[in-house]
């Protein structure tokens, strides 16, 4: 199976005011296969929803790097290529409270686009827009409700609709369900699961919910400070975590078993700007297990095993 | 809906009649009165009778011997009834000064307003389309120095330039000289140059709160989530500024533009007074300064009564333009 995604070194610096700049991402790569769905996890701040935006050119220009979708480099696009090639990669916000326009009906939200670029034939457009609303469990009647006439579950559906009734061929999902109920949390995951098989779309999911993450993905990325620490298949991290970072991360799923005494890798401090990142491994302010050579060498991007790669002197040899 | 408009309705009146009391009370008690200098006038004629005399006796004549409080029911039951009562200064009833006036004033402020809008709201759209760009900051600045010019000061800079040294306008007057013997068509356009300098004014001193107004709204609005999904969506850009943006900027606005709306009514004394327009503006300053209490009150009153309807409606309209809000 081809990537349908290639990430390389991808960098998004924002400067700041009288100098300086906050390293939102610094030096991100990965490739997602078409029809998978890659997890980016990590703790607030660590770069996963600019990595997703920048990846879908939502976030101005890149510091550095290459981002490239279906074999073409996205940020070396003009403008209107990139606007016709916009349906084929969509994204899901964390908030579907603000990510739906406050003065839109729900059906002109959904149809906009489509019409926009041609991609159903007129007559049949009515037809189509209810039939996606449908897949994604609303009623057709809704579509001249505003938004603020929904729940949030709701909502999240419009918002996946939307996104749905281009035809793409990737969706960002950023942080999808973390806005909602836990029972709703579970219908929507079950609906992006259900839309995946049918449509064979690839996603690139990004949480900070671990259970989340493992029920849907095939691979994951760990992130931290606007770097990835590790990549790997899912079974194969959630089964064996190699790095520090994602260990303690791990060591904070809840296990639902009374009995079962947690055992968590409890990091000291706090998350280091990213503005001003520390030397060598970024991680090893807060590492258990930091040597002498963390502090000044930056690890390499090693693949410690098949597919699983790790970014840690614990793994240099 | 209905109910909730009777229950504004209900409460507007109560705070009209309070403000008329406050209009009355202030107008009593204006150092600039009419009877004293009218008095004073009268007992200088030859073998007339003594200044405290005829003080006297005009404020009985003009109902001002008596209290504050009772005075205002008086005026408050002539206004109430329909009866306005002349006008002390101009000696005509108050309602036909009234309406020769304010024509003139309503048109050159509805022109102005509509040229307002027509200038500020798309003159802030691009500028808040592209902030911080060269164009954000000619605007910005354009607005700014609109905002900072004292009304007199410009228009005598336009009067001086278009008047004096280009000879393009007349300096003063609502009318030339040859009006009498104009065709209609004549008499139109004539007129119509003679508004061309104080409309300039009004619109120059005025276009740039508003399109500060808009630049401000709009730069807010682009930042939100949703403007973000329209441009994932692969929109074009006027789309999203045009149909995503702005539709949300309209909210605002409405406000802005139904709290002007009273100020139609309420004539620009300055503008007016510089070039000789005999507006409401002008006419209700000279009205305040001859403290004729009957014409000032029916103007003032008036306006309240306007903001008050201005207020009902800009609330009833934001219902219309934003499915949010639902009267009741």
């Amino acid at each position: 199976m081809e990537n349908i995604l290639v990430v390389e070194n991808l960098k998004k610096y924002f400067p700041i005011k009288g100098g300086g700049a906050v390293k939102a991402v610094d030096g991100v790569s990965f490739s997602i296969r078409r029809g998978t769905a890659m997890g980016l996890v990590g703790e607030s701040g660590c770069g996963k929803t600019t990595t997703g935006r920048m990846i879908l050119r939502l976030s101005g220009e890149k510091t550095g790097g290459n981002v490239v979708f279906n074999g073409r480099e996205i940020y070396s696009l003009s403008k209107s290529q990139l606007r016709h090639l916009r349906p084929k990669m969509q994204i899901i916000y964390q908030d579907p409270f603000s990510s739906l326009s406050p003065r839109m009906p729900v059906g002109e939200i959904i149809t906009e686009a489509v019409r926009e670029h041609k991609l159903v034939e007129k007559r049949a457009l009515d037809g189509y827009i209810d039939t996606i609303m449908e897949r994604c469990g609303l009623q057709p009647f809704h579509k001249n409700r505003y938004p603020h006439e929904f729940s949030g579950g709701q909502r999240q559906r419009i918002c996946i609709a939307r996104a749905l009734a281009l035809k793409p061929e990737f969706i960002v999902c950023d942080e999808p369900v973390s806005a909602l109920d836990v029972s709703v949390q579970a219908q929507i995951i079950n609906l992006l699961k259900e839309l995946q098989r049918q449509e064979n779309l690839t996603y690139l999911f990004i949480s900070h919910d671990l259970s989340v993450v493992e029920h849907i993905t095939d691979t994951v990325g760990v992130m931290y400070l606007g770097s990835l620490v590790e990549y790997a298949p899912t079974q194969k991290l959630f089964a064996k975590p190699l790095h520090p970072y994602t260990k303690a991360l791990f060591s904070a799923i809840p296990i639902p078993d009374p009995a079962h005494k947690m055992q968590r890798v409890v990091l000291q401090g706090s998350l280091p700007s990213p503005a001003d990142p520390p030397s060598g491994c970024k991680f090893h302010t807060r590492c258990p297990h930091a040597m002498d050579v963390c502090t000044q060498n930056h690890p390499a991007w090693l693949e410690v095993e098949p597919g699983h790669f790790c970014a840690c002197h614990l793994y240099c040899k | 809906m209905g109910k909730y408009i009777l229950k504004r309705l209900g409460i507007s009146v109560g705070i009209l009649l309070v403000v008329m009391f406050i209009i009355y009370a202030l107008l009593r008690s204006l150092p600039a009165s009419y009877v004293e200098t009218m008095a004073i006038q009268l007992s200088q004629a030859p073998g007339a009778k003594p200044y405290d005399v005829w003080v006297t006796q005009l404020n009985e004549q003009y109902g001002l011997n008596v209290g504050l409080v009772q005075g205002y029911f008086v005026q408050l039951k002539n206004l109430l009834t329909g009866n306005f009562g002349d006008s002390w200064k101009f000696a005509v009833p108050v309602t036909q000064k009234f309406s020769q006036v304010i024509g003139i004033s309503f048109v050159m402020g509805a022109i102005a307003l509509v040229l307002e809008i027509l200038i500020a709201v798309p003159l802030g759209i691009l500028a808040a389309s592209k902030q911080y760009s060269r164009r954000d900051y000619a605007i910005t600045a354009g607005a700014l120095i609109g905002i900072s010019l004292p009304t007199f000061f410009f228009a005598t800079v336009l009067k001086l330039v278009f008047s004096v040294k280009l000879g393009w306008f007349d300096l003063f007057g609502l009318v030339g000289r040859d009006y009498p013997n104009l065709s209609p068509w004549g008499k139109f356009w004539d007129m119509a140059a003679h508004l061309v300098l104080p409309i300039i004014t009004l619109v120059v001193v005025s276009v740039g709160s508003l399109m500060r107004h808009t630049r401000t709204n709009m730069l807010e609005v682009l930042q939100a989530d949703y403007i973000r999904t329209a441009r994932a969506k692969g929109l074009r850009n006027r789309r999203v500024i045009l149909n995503h943006a702005f539709r949300n900027t309209l909210i605002p606005l409405v406000t802005i533009i139904g709290g002007s709306l009273p100020g139609l009514f309420a004539g620009a004394l300055i503008t007016e007074t510089l070039f000789a327009i005999p507006g409401i503006g002008y006419t209700s300053y000279q009205a305040m300064v001859a403290g004729d209490i009957p014409f000032s009150m029916f103007y003032l009153t008036f306006l309240a009564a306007l903001t008050l309807l201005g207020n009902l409606l800009s609330d009833i309209l934001y219902a219309v333009v934003d499915p949010r809000v639902r009267l009741g």
